[in-house]
């Protein structure tokens, strides 16, 4: 984000007539900077965005931060305790097995955002690139890459996800490539028809009049112009793919104990909630609290990028 | 139009294709056989069944056979339910999850639309901000979280509902409540969408400039193309109800196909899967379809992209 600042400095400046390729690719990131402090300070104004995202670094602190300051152990069992309502030694109860919940909802949090995190980063690179290139080639490639897409948004995903999770054991990384390979396109066709639009333009045209490969237009003159709806896109993935995962950890498919995620919990948390409702209750509380916050993000992420959207 | 509609049809038949494919080699794909159990079977017997089941040719073999027999429609045996077909078993449970899942779109369609429409149309007041904000809450309680809370208060706390089985009318409620809103929280959220952004056009404030009435600007001119959002995601709601059904089958212990999915692709019963993943994809390709020649028909413009 440094160089936002940077640019945004030069803006104010007057802009020296471009004279070489580095100067146009300069007058390119002006105008992109002075789309960022606008997108900031619309953010800012957004008092629901801006407290999810307080909320949701919360989340992310306490899930990070929690297990060092707890002094229980996620899996350390108590069997003469057994399951606990809240009390003063554990605020949120303990489980079956006596583990304290709260440590456990920490711990599941871990690895519920980073199953979020990492397979969006998957998804999206994966959507990035392939989306920029279909919509640069152009004509018979891209026809034939984005039929592709459609066929595969035909698949009934979660299937393939679960026969995938069967298939070839039911490991953390294979999750995350799977749920990656699941959710990257919709980005691919958000970034397609970014580019299509961009493509037209002039300073596209001047990178190829100036000799520049493929590769290089594509990365570093398109991608960097549709990152405002892919920043929106990935932002409304990464729950999308914590409710795929929660789904395949409820099926038993995700997360294996002892890890956990909170998935898992709310399936463990269902499966005794008629007598220790508060298994289910915290981290049903936690996660729903988390897509709430995240949904809320891209909301607000959407209307301040692009001000078109955001009718009211 | 009928070239149109040609397209998409001979389209769907090759994505069929490919997803039956991807399927059949990524099952085939799975370590083990549907046949290991856990006592040990003479190797004489092990290699009957196979034979029996074609296990002993070659993949690629098999393969075609079973495209065959399945364009043939026929199934084959569950290779672990003995003596039942795969076409027994869908007949058996495909009515049960046809209702819960028709009555669930129906219900979502039924609660979303209307409320988006309102949303839009009253913006900005308690009618857009209450139901919005309720959906919101909706698409945060996946169907893993809503049904066993709704089973926690309408069943064990005021027992007006069982919480399980499949017997009658009353069974029907909790399942299709579950299934049925969090769908409800999109449509509502995409209506409200696709009205906004018409109600936002330059010709709305032409027609109220010429005095149209409310009404007609809202009924007539902007929910044909207000609805479109919706419509587009009809695909994916039923894509997403057959797996949700997964999930709220298991909840509710409905005798549907959901539940059998997962315990055919747990227990390697690769008839099975394959006739269920052909079945679902069937459903979720003819759904696309209508979808799309109803939003040409909505939107003819789109015809030529």
């Amino acid at each position: 984000m440094t160089d936002h600042s940077e640019t945004a400095v030069l803006a104010d400046e007057p802009i020296p007539p471009p004279t070489s390729a580095s100067e146009i690719a300069e007058e390119e990131l002006v105008e992109g900077s002075s789309l960022w402090k606008d997108a900031w300070s619309r953010l800012r104004k957004n008092r629901l965005a801006v407290g999810s995202l307080f909320t949701f670094i919360a989340i992310v602190v306490f899930c990070i931060a929690g297990p060092w300051l707890s002094p229980w152990d996620a899996n350390t069992q108590d069997l003469f305790l057994g399951a606990e309502g809240p009390s003063s030694a554990h605020w949120f109860g303990t489980d079956t097995l006596g583990r304290d919940l709260m440590v456990r909802v920490m711990y599941g949090g871990r690895i519920s955002l980073m199953v979020g995190l990492v397979a969006t980063i998957v998804a999206l690179s994966i959507g990035v690139i392939y989306g920029a290139t279909a919509g640069y080639l152009g004509d018979k490639t891209d026809a034939s890459m984005m039929r592709f897409v459609d066929m595969l948004y035909a698949l009934p995903f979660t299937i393939f996800v679960i026969l995938l999770m069967v298939a070839f054991g039911r490991s953390l990384w294979l999750m995350f490539v799977a749920i990656g390979a699941v959710e990257w396109l919709s980005m691919a066709r958000i970034v397609r028809s970014g580019v299509i639009g961009l493509k037209k333009q002039e300073f596209v045209e001047a990178a190829v009049s100036l000799g520049y490969s493929h590769r290089r237009i594509i990365l570093r003159h398109l991608i960097p112009n549709v990152l405002g709806p892919v920043i929106v896109i990935a932002t409304l993935t990464v729950p999308a793919v914590m409710l795929l995962e929660a789904f395949l950890s409820f099926l038993g498919l995700g997360v294996q104990p002892p890890n956990a995620s909170w998935g898992v919990l709310i399936n463990e948390g269902q499966q005794n909630m008629e007598i220790y409702p508060w298994l289910l209750i915290f981290p049903a509380l936690f996660f729903a609290a988390t897509l709430f916050c995240l949904n809320f993000i891209g909301d607000g992420l959407r209307d301040a990028l692009d001000p078109k959207s955001a009718k009211d | 139009m009928t070239r149109f509609i040609a397209k998409r049809v001979l389209q769907g038949i090759l994505v069929l294709l490919a997803i039956y494919a991807v399927t059949f080699f990524l099952v085939a794909a799975t370590p083990g056989s549907p046949f290991s159990t856990e006592r040990a079977i003479d190797p004489v017997i092990l290699k009957q069944i196979e034979a029996f089941y074609g296990y002993d040719k070659p993949t690629s073999e098999r393969f075609v056979t079973s495209l065959v027999n399945v364009l043939n429609g026929e199934f084959g045996p569950s290779a672990v339910y003995a003596n039942r077909t795969v076409t027994q078993i869908i007949a058996e449970s495909f009515p049960v999850s046809l209702k819960l899942g028709s009555l669930s779109l129906l219900l979502a369609l039924g609660i979303g639309i209307p409320a988006g429409i309102v949303a839009a149309v009253k913006r900005n007041t308690w009618l857009d901000y209450v139901p919005m904000s309720v959906s919101m809450a909706g698409i945060c309680l996946p169907t893993f979280v809503m049904g066993p809370l709704l089973a926690l208060v309408f069943g064990l706390i005021l027992n007006w509902l069982p919480v399980g089985g499949w017997f009658g009318p009353e069974f029907v409620i909790l399942p299709t409540a579950t299934l049925g809103f969090y769908y409800a929280a999109y449509f509502a959220r995409l209506t409200r969408g696709g009205m906004l952004e018409m109600l936002n056009q330059d010709w709305v404030r032409t027609a109220r400039a010429k005095g149209v009435k409310e009404s007609t600007i809202v009924w007539k001119h902007c929910l044909k193309g207000g609805l479109i959002p919706a419509i587009t995601f009809l695909g994916p709601a039923l894509a997403g109800i057959i797996s949700g059904s997964f999930v709220v089958e298991t909840i509710f212990q409905v005798p549907g196909l959901g539940q059998w999915f997962v315990r055919a692709a747990l227990n390697r019963d690769d008839f099975l899967v394959l006739g269920l993943t052909v079945l679902f994809a069937t459903l979720i390709v003819i759904m696309n379809l209508l979808v799309d020649i109803v939003q040409v028909a909505l939107n003819p413009r789109l015809k030529y992209d």
